[in-house]
């Protein structure tokens, strides 16, 4: 597949294909819909940015939802 | 008792009691628990989704009624005061510009001691940043006093180690640091049953945050109702001024007066 960008996502590095935007990584991921918030680069991408931050090689982002703590 | 409100950061809460949301056995149990509990303040932990598998996984905000709670994301598991300030950026974009947050920076992964250089460190930070921030620290006045003065909205002393508890191990020191606070001191951490939350709220806490002691009661609905009595009770105490203790001096409460008298037997 040509221009295969490697993103790190929550610790993980993951080589991906069809994917310009975050919009489009979410969608990926199958989290279209869940309530997450993103990180990039240690920088947060607000949710109304997702269609338009275009991810680059090399890319960390950081995706968190709420769960149960005291 | 109606007008004895919990303000925090401008905003007026009836229940004193606020109650995590880790360690249930499922969310149906965290909302029935909840709910029992009366607490208006709720935190929530911010953790990496789980990739791949488990899509349809429920997600706990759907158990929380968002016009019911107050959300209060935390910062548990951060040992650095950068990893504690990305969480709540984290946390403010999850929520919608959520901006109540607890701040807990730990220290020692054995005893989840706070490290209270980092915690004054991301105070600082996230005060500036806009945050309302409650910050979970040690029972040192000092200490408790510097986070007061950057801006905390509220102190929360730990009473005894999370998750252990072992109960109120020191009420000198709290006491030192509810006297001398301008905001609500909330005993975070330790209490373990119902007379540790009195005996926090007969001291003159504001407020206490728990979660352990009623998610790993063996029936955690019914643990969480006697902790908002137990509250309720140690707030009305504590308003109403004990009276003194009399060391080594009985004092009857029947008439003295009046009792009939001894027969020859």
């Amino acid at each position: 597949m040509p221009n295969m960008m490697k993103i790190r996502i929550n610790g993980e590095d993951r080589a991906l294909g069809d994917v310009v935007t975050l919009a489009d990584l979410i969608a990926e991921l199958d989290l279209a819909g869940k309530r997450v918030a993103i990180e990039k680069n240690g920088e947060i991408v607000p949710r109304s940015r997702h269609g338009e931050e275009r991810l680059s090689d090399g890319d960390e982002l950081e995706i968190v939802v709420a769960v149960g703590g005291g | 008792m109606s007008n004895d409100q919990l303000v925090i950061a401008g905003k007026a809460y009836s229940s004193r009691l606020l109650v995590g949301t880790g360690k249930y056995r499922d969310f149906a149990q965290t909302a029935e628990a909840l709910d029992a509990s009366g607490a208006e303040i709720v935190t929530v932990a911010i953790r990496r989704v789980n990739l791949g598998q488990n899509a349809d996984e429920p997600n706990l905000l759907d158990f929380l009624p968002k016009n019911r709670y107050t959300m209060l994301p935390n910062t548990a598991g951060c040992y650095s005061a950068d990893d504690a300030v990305r969480t709540l950026r984290l946390a403010r974009e999850l929520l919608d510009d959520h901006r109540l947050v607890k701040l807990e920076v730990l220290g020692d992964p054995h005893t989840l001691f706070p490290n209270v250089r980092e915690t004054l460190k991301a105070a600082e930070v996230l005060v500036k940043e806009g945050f309302d921030v409650m910050v979970y620290t040690s029972d040192d006045p000092i200490v408790a006093r510097e986070l007061a003065d950057i801006g905390c909205c509220a102190i929360m002393p730990l009473a005894s180690l999370i998750g252990s508890g072992m109960g109120i191990l020191n009420p000198w020191n709290l006491k030192l640091i509810i006297e001398e606070a301008k905001v609500p001191v909330l005993v975070d951490a330790g209490v373990g049953t119902a007379s540790d939350a009195a005996i926090a709220m007969e001291l003159g806490c504001d407020g206490i945050l728990m979660n352990t002691a009623i998610a790993a009661a063996d029936d955690p609905v019914l643990m969480a109702r006697a902790m908002k009595l137990a509250v309720e009770a140690g707030r009305a105490a504590y308003r109403a001024g004990r009276m003194p203790k009399r060391f080594y001096s009985a004092t009857p409460s029947s008439p003295s007066e009046g009792v009939i008298s001894a027969r020859k037997l």
